[in-house]
């Protein structure tokens, strides 16, 4: 694990992306993408975690065997919904009555 | 200077970690990883007791055909406390905690496990989870079986959910600290010359006996926390009246449950692999075959889990789906198998205690392996689902596989734990009586189950009984069985030969200490130059000052 | 620094160096399982915004968005301040960690202050399900919504109560643990040999950030076209 110091000017640019894309899912809210609604919040969200995990945790300086438990961490995540969605989506029955 | 040739006496080491500090405090605020397996030993040995009464009950009141030991309430409460003791202390933890505590700092050369603290913490979130399970099932029991499904478990059951709910929640927390010390132990407590290659293959099964732990153990305890909160806030996550849907909490459980028996038999597994490989004298065959199988159970057993679903309302492509990978996962564990049966092959095989188990563990694992490829096929597992085919096959990889593992782990590293040789003759002879009173218990049940008896149900119809009669005196036999040890055991910690520090004698770095170790495990910290299971050469005399 | 070093150095490890590598793999595997931990939470919630998403817009357009937003603002901010404290550590000084954590505190009670507000609000509006939860009339006027899908509307707000409540519960963890930081930076107990505590803690205390970054769009900003 490196000793690596990371400038305040980094973290300070991060921050300001960070309330950048704050602002950003707020007006996208607002759009109308049709289909894609979900995507565009989730991604905006992907890409505020991964810049607080790449930076203001030093992902981006981490081993290899960091990265692949971050890695990980969210792939099992991924596994866990979309299997279960999986079963949700082909059932040919939603649970409204 | 003469060293091999002249046998010494064995004698007990001046200081050893036993001996290291006298009185409650030194135990109950230990953090050498050694005790704290001891700690964990005296726990699960006595929560394996408690569940074992259940079994008891159980099988008593199925000795004859109508339900008339207990009332239908009082045997949910039995077959409940008795999946709920087993699954969640002892067959999860046991392994791991008690061998794997022991073991794996001393096989990878370092003096303690990476967070001492945290173990203990971890034994003490075991004992208070056990505390809140006992108390649950004293005051009043459990009725929804180890499974709790809703909504019965939420809205409907009227026993103590929601305590034992927090205890199995504090069992797995115990768990996931577990896990995590061992993943980074491993990772970073390797003495010089361990490559990865160089590890025994216990330490690979529990690399990924943790990675299970990790990923899987924090869902159910998230799931356990959501019904307490529906049973208390009168939330609704599973309550069909208000939209919630109850077979959203089996998915969450088995994705959890499912690896869970993976995060039990791969710690036997790894015991299996040391057992034969020294008592063939020989290096196991496919060495990285058997590392690699571990970590692919590890990761596919995740994806499976709706194999236990397949009657809740799955559509036909899900239950493909989930069926095929439930093929698919066998593989791994049938590559041990071959590996372990070729390095039986032209090796030097010798039939100690611990061997015996080795051998009636992969027979029987071969049989609950093949059961449940049976399960995995779609079409009988309907037949089957909620019969006693089922309870057999999972009693045939939990009992006759983990538990046998287990004993067979406990003989061999015995002299290592306590410097103390357990009693052959009668270890023998218990292993007997286990192995014939586990057969006899369990495979009448498949029959049974083949047959239609449910499961769950203590009324059944009279052409059962003669099966059942068996099964249950297989059970009075199988109590014997792990009775004997317990006495034995217990009696060879003060009159038991002394052992040498290598008694078998086995490759690892564990005996190259003294039996039983010191405190910091290795006087000077070992540097490995040789390859792993090399039976080759006669074995090192152990160094130590 | 020798000092230091050997009283802060286990006697398990063998190096300095040693020791933080598992303190960092140490954090990074109890983060992977707390992923997996909320990540049974984001499932429920997954399946039910699949299944019942007009309810769960419906009940999102009753949250205060721009409380949401604000919050947000607030713990991204607090993520700096904890970044800039493990900075400080880094570089030896005591003062600066100590203030920099002390901001962190406060920007977190900020957070949970304003999350109280919003709670007291939903329990004042009946809004917390169970037997107290609006009657399905009144939620149907509440809410925009059908009576029939009062329940569904339950099960959005357990969701919102559970979801938040752990993210919360997880702040509560985290703030004495900043406190305690806090008082031993200031007594200096950290510097550029050692501070693996500030940075393991940061590491914690960014992971509840990130959990919270998919909270606000996901809860508060459901169908807001």
């Amino acid at each position: 694990m490196s000793d690596h110091v990371v400038s305040p000017k980094l973290y300070s640019a991060v921050f300001a992306a960070l309330l950048l894309l704050t602002l950003t899912t707020v007006w996208a809210a607002g759009q109308d993408f049709g289909a894609y609604n979900t995507v565009v919040a989730v991604g905006i969200a992907i890409t505020k975690a991964t810049l607080v995990i790449l930076f203001f945790m030093h992902v981006r300086w981490a081993g290899k065997l960091v990265q692949l438990f971050v890695a990980s961490g969210f792939i099992w995540l991924v596994i866990l919904i979309a299997i279960t969605l999986a079963d949700y989506v082909s059932r040919g029955w939603s649970l409204t009555q | 200077m003469s060293a091999v040739s002249t046998p010494r006496e064995p004698q007990i080491p001046k200081e050893h970690y036993l001996n290291a500090g006298y009185g409650v405090k030194s135990w109950l605020l230990t953090t050498d990883h050694k005790r704290i397996a001891i700690l964990y030993l005296a726990s699960v040995t006595f929560m394996f007791f408690l569940g074992g009464l259940y079994a008891a009950a159980i099988r008593l009141e199925l000795v004859t055909p109508p339900g008339d030991l207990v009332l239908s309430e009082t045997y949910n409460k039995l077959f409940t406390g008795h999946g709920v003791l087993m699954v969640f202390f002892f067959m999860i933890p046991t392994i791991p905690a008690v061998l794997g505590n022991f073991l794996i700092p001393l096989m990878v050369g370092a003096k303690d496990l990476a967070f001492p603290r945290i173990n203990l913490l971890s034994w003490y979130c075991y004992v208070v989870g056990a505390g809140l399970v006992l108390v649950a099932l004293v005051e009043g029991g459990l009725d929804t079986g180890w499974t709790f499904y809703t909504p019965y478990s939420t809205s409907f059951s009227n026993s103590n959910v929601i305590l034992a709910g927090l205890g199995i929640f504090a069992a797995g927390f115990s768990s996931i600290l577990t896990g995590l010390n061992f993943i980074v132990t491993i990772h970073k407590m390797r003495a010089p010359g361990l490559t990865w290659f160089r590890l025994p293959l216990f330490v690979w099964a529990h690399y990924a006996t943790s990675i299970i732990q990790i990923l899987g153990t924090p869902v159910i305890a998230v799931t356990v926390l959501l019904v307490a909160v529906e049973r208390t806030f009168k939330f609704g996550f599973f309550d069909p009246a208000r939209g919630g849907d109850p077979i959203l909490f089996q998915h969450l459980f088995w994705f959890y449950s499912h690896p869970a028996v993976y995060i039990m038999i791969l710690p036997a597994m790894g015991v299996i692999s040391e057992l034969v490989t020294c008592f063939s004298r020989k290096k196991i065959f496919g060495y990285s075959f058997i590392a690699a199988s571990s970590l692919a159970i590890a990761v596919l057993s995740f994806l499976v889990w709706a194999h236990h679903m397949f009657v809740s309302g799955l559509s036909v492509y899900a239950s493909l789906i989930f069926s095929a990978l439930s093929f698919l996962v066998a593989i791994p564990s049938a590559i041990k198998v071959f590996n372990w049966t070729a390095t039986l092959y032209r090796g030097s095989v010798s039939w100690q205690t611990p061997m015996l188990y080795a051998i009636g563990f992969i027979g029987l694992f071969v049989i609950g392996g093949l059961t449940g490829l049976f399960l995995a096929a779609i079409g009988l597992d309907v037949h089957v689902t909620d019969t006693y085919f089922i309870v057999a096959h999972f009693h045939y990889v939990m009992v006759g596989s983990v538990v046998m593992a287990y004993m067979g782990g406990l003989h061999f590293w015995w002299p290592k734990i306590t410097g103390r040789l357990y009693p052959e003759w009668w270890a023998r002879v218990s292993a007997a009586i286990i192995f014939i009173g586990f057969n006899l218990t369990f495979f009448p049940q498949f029959v049974l189950g083949y047959l239609g008896m449910p499961r769950r149900y203590h009324y059944y119809p009279p052409e059962f009984q003669v099966l059942n009669v068996m099964s249950s005196a297989g059970a009075s036999i199988l109590a014997v069985g792990y009775f004997i040890p317990m006495v034995y055991f217990t009696w060879s910690m003060r009159y038991g030969k002394v052992a040498p520090a290598n008694p078998w004698p086995a490759t690892g770095l564990e005996w190259q200490t003294a039996s039983p170790p010191p405190t910091e495990n290795f006087a000077v910290t070992p540097t490995v130059t040789e390859e792993v299971y090399d039976y080759t050469k006669p074995p090192k005399e152990p160094v130590f000052v | 620094m020798s000092n230091a070093h050997s009283s802060v150095l286990r006697h398990h490890f063998a190096s300095l160096a040693q020791q933080k590598d598992a303190s960092s793999l140490g954090m990074w595997t109890f983060l992977v399982q707390e992923i997996m931990f909320f990540g049974g939470l984001f499932l429920v919630y997954t399946v039910y915004r699949h299944q019942y998403y007009d309810v769960f817009a419906a009940c999102s357009h009753h949250l205060d968005w721009k409380l949401g937003a604000a919050n947000t603002a607030v713990l991204i901010f607090s993520s700096l301040t904890m970044a800039m404290a493990v900075h400080a550590a880094a570089l030896g000084q005591r003062k600066a960690t100590a203030l920099w954590l002390v901001l962190t505190i406060l920007l977190g009670g900020v957070f949970l202050g304003v999350k109280t507000v919003e709670y007291k609000e939903k329990f004042e509006a009946h809004l917390v399900p169970g037997p107290h939860f609006l009657a399905p009339t009144e939620a149907a006027h509440e809410l925009k919504i059908d009576a029939s899908q009062a329940g569904q509307a339950q099960l959005y707000f357990s969701l919102y109560f559970a979801m938040t409540g752990l993210h919360a519960l997880h702040m509560v963890i985290g703030i004495p643990i900043l406190a305690a930081l806090a008082w031993k930076a200031w007594a200096g107990a950290y510097g550029a040999s050692y501070h693996t505590p500030v940075e393991m803690t940061g590491l914690y205390w960014h992971f509840v950030d990130i959990v919270w970054i998919f909270l606000f769009p996901l809860l508060y900003l459901i169908g807001h076209h």
